[in-house]
């Protein structure tokens, strides 16, 4: 995480700037009025802003919205393995299991285990959202979500050997 | 319906007339990247005493208008910075402070003694030579988009700094000027500085509190509540000898926390429509006549503290780590003088120490109020050029 510097401007406002990794440094002016300023600093001289663009508080939320939309989805993907007991799994049919060649509503996952399956994987292709008539093959990755204990019980599910 | 005197209809002309004259000045000085503040000044030279056409209904009104001016100059110098702003200034920056008091304004006093104004007349000099303009350096950093700049808080700071010097400069000029016999004077100013004290106290202790009992959800009202109180003190204050303009920046200090902020927005056009009204005032008050006799004094004044100023600046940004073009910024920003300077002219105009010190401030306000501006825009392309020039330099090199 890059360190934010915060600096006072008296009658003005208050500056926070940050060096990127990539070296760039950015600021932001926030005026007592509510205007924001966008600071780029010079790169080879960091007391010189290169590019500034004045903003009023409306702009900085749509510009605050836009930057920070896509990392959003990124903390979401995080978050899920993560919260409230609820993981995400990616599950081998084996060759020998039972249910190779069989409809994925065959193998009765939800019932037995509480365990949803979302997406197949075959051939680096995904099926997303399977339906009970999906067929699995021998070799498929089963994408499950449900409590850990669930999907260890799916996991054993799906290698059942047949009988 | 209002019966309208023949008098009151070349009221209204003239002042119709001349504030038209301000807004084409004005205009032309922002498409050219100037402060208007020195071509008010000339147009006042130049409808004034001795000038191309003389007003004569308006001049009263003026008059007026430039005393509640100054009030509103001062009330916002005083809002300019919250309480904690001024606490931090003193306590970080007070040797860059040190430094902008003792360059600047010395040469004034040393001018001053050398004019034969007396001590008061010498010490009103300094002043003018010491403060630079905020007004003028806010615009200017806007203008070349420099305020986001790292040697910016320095330069911030020195204005902070000034702005507390001034807390106690002007109450204390007030005291001097009444004159009077040594006792006298020191109750004076004790009794000013005192007051500022408790101002100062007030801003950093119960900046809320006072939000609370001032704030009012209408606009007007609070227009209304701070004018009102503004003008109040300012009198108060001028009944008690000491100086209206030191009320109403008092009242300036003592307001702050949210309601500081609100009212600056709410008085910036006040303030703009009746400080202009000031300096066409000041500039009546001069013969233009009077102005080619102190000219030489004045450049050479003005030269020698535009170069102190310039030393200031670039002295105290290398202290703070800043590189070769941020100090060459920092130091050609700060030479502005105007609207400041003015004000402290006008005290010294209106106390009568001496006919000269009107000209020759004047001269001295409108050389570096131009030049000063003008200085720091040459030098901003200057410092990225040179900065240009090393940075391939280094390429070379490597």
């Amino acid at each position: 995480m890059a360190e934010i510097s915060e600096t006072n401007l008296p009658g003005v406002g208050l500056r926070h700037e940050f060096v990127c990794e990539s070296g760039d440094r950015i600021g932001v002016i926030t005026r007592h009025s509510g205007r924001r300023d966008l600071l780029i600093f010079d790169e080879d001289d960091p007391d010189t802003v290169s590019e500034s663009a004045s903003l009023t508080p409306d702009e900085a939320r749509i510009l605050a919205d836009l930057l920070g939309g896509a990392t959003l989805v990124e903390r979401f993907d995080d978050l899920r393995q993560h919260i409230a007991g609820l993981s995400i799994d990616w599950l081998p049919v084996s060759e020998s299991s039972k249910f190779a060649g069989q409809a994925l509503g065959a193998t009765e996952m939800r019932t037995r285990t509480g365990v949803s399956a979302i997406a197949v994987l075959r051939a680096g292709q995904a099926i997303p959202a399977p339906g009970p008539d999906q067929v699995l093959l021998g070799g498929d990755t089963v994408v499950v979500v449900g409590t850990a204990d669930g999907i260890d019980a799916a996991s054993h599910l799906l290698c059942t050997p047949e009988s | 319906m209002l019966a309208a005197s023949p008098g009151a209809a070349d009221l209204l002309v003239e002042l119709g007339g001349i504030l038209l004259v301000l807004a084409v000045l004005g205009r032309v000085a922002g498409k050219v990247g100037l402060p208007a503040i020195p071509l008010y000044l000339l147009a006042g030279l130049l409808v004034g005493e001795g000038g191309l056409v003389e007003l004569t209904a308006a001049r009263d009104f003026i008059e007026q208008g430039a005393q509640i001016g100054v009030i509103l100059l001062l009330l916002m110098l005083g809002l300019e910075y919250s309480g904690d702003e001024l606490m931090s200034a003193l306590r970080q920056n007070s040797r860059f402070g040190a430094l902008d008091l003792g360059l600047n304004f010395i040469p004034g006093l040393i001018a001053g003694f050398w004019f034969g104004w007396g001590l008061n007349g010498a010490l009103l000099l300094g002043g003018i030579t010491y403060i630079s303009s905020s007004g003028i350096i806010a615009k200017v950093l806007d203008d070349l988009e420099n305020t986001g700049n790292r040697e910016t808080p320095v330069v911030l700071s020195i204005l902070v700094t000034e702005d507390l010097v001034m807390a106690f400069y002007l109450p204390l000029m007030a005291g001097l000027l009444i004159g009077g016999d040594p006792w006298g004077v020191g109750l004076e100013i004790v009794i000013a500085v005192t007051a500022v004290v408790v101002s100062l106290v007030i801003a950093v202790r119960f900046s809320s509190q006072i939000s609370t009992v001032l704030s009012d959800r209408s606009a007007e009202i609070l227009l209304l509540t701070v004018i009102g109180l503004t003008l109040l003190v300012a009198g108060l204050a001028e009944h008690l000898q000491a100086s209206s303009a030191v009320g109403a920046f008092l009242v300036g200090i003592a307001l702050s926390g949210p309601v500081e902020q609100h009212a600056r927005e709410l008085l910036a056009p006040l303030r703009d429509l009746f400080a202009a009204l000031f300096f066409v005032y000041f500039g009546f008050q001069i013969d233009p006549r009077d102005l080619p006799d102190v000219l030489l004094a004045a450049t050479v004044l003005a030269v020698i503290t535009a170069l102190t100023k310039f030393a200031t600046g670039w002295w105290s940004a290398a202290r703070s780590g800043i590189a070769l073009a941020g100090r060459i910024r920092a130091g050609t920003i700060l030479i502005a003088r105007g609207e400041f300077s003015i004000v402290i002219a006008g005290i010294a105009v209106a106390s009568g120490i001496d006919e000269t010190i009107g000209p020759v401030a004047a001269a001295y306000v409108l050389l570096l109020a131009i030049g000063g501006p003008l200085i720091a825009r040459v030098a901003d392309p200057l410092s990225s050029n040179l900065l240009a020039r090393r940075r391939a330099a280094a390429r070379v090199n490597a």
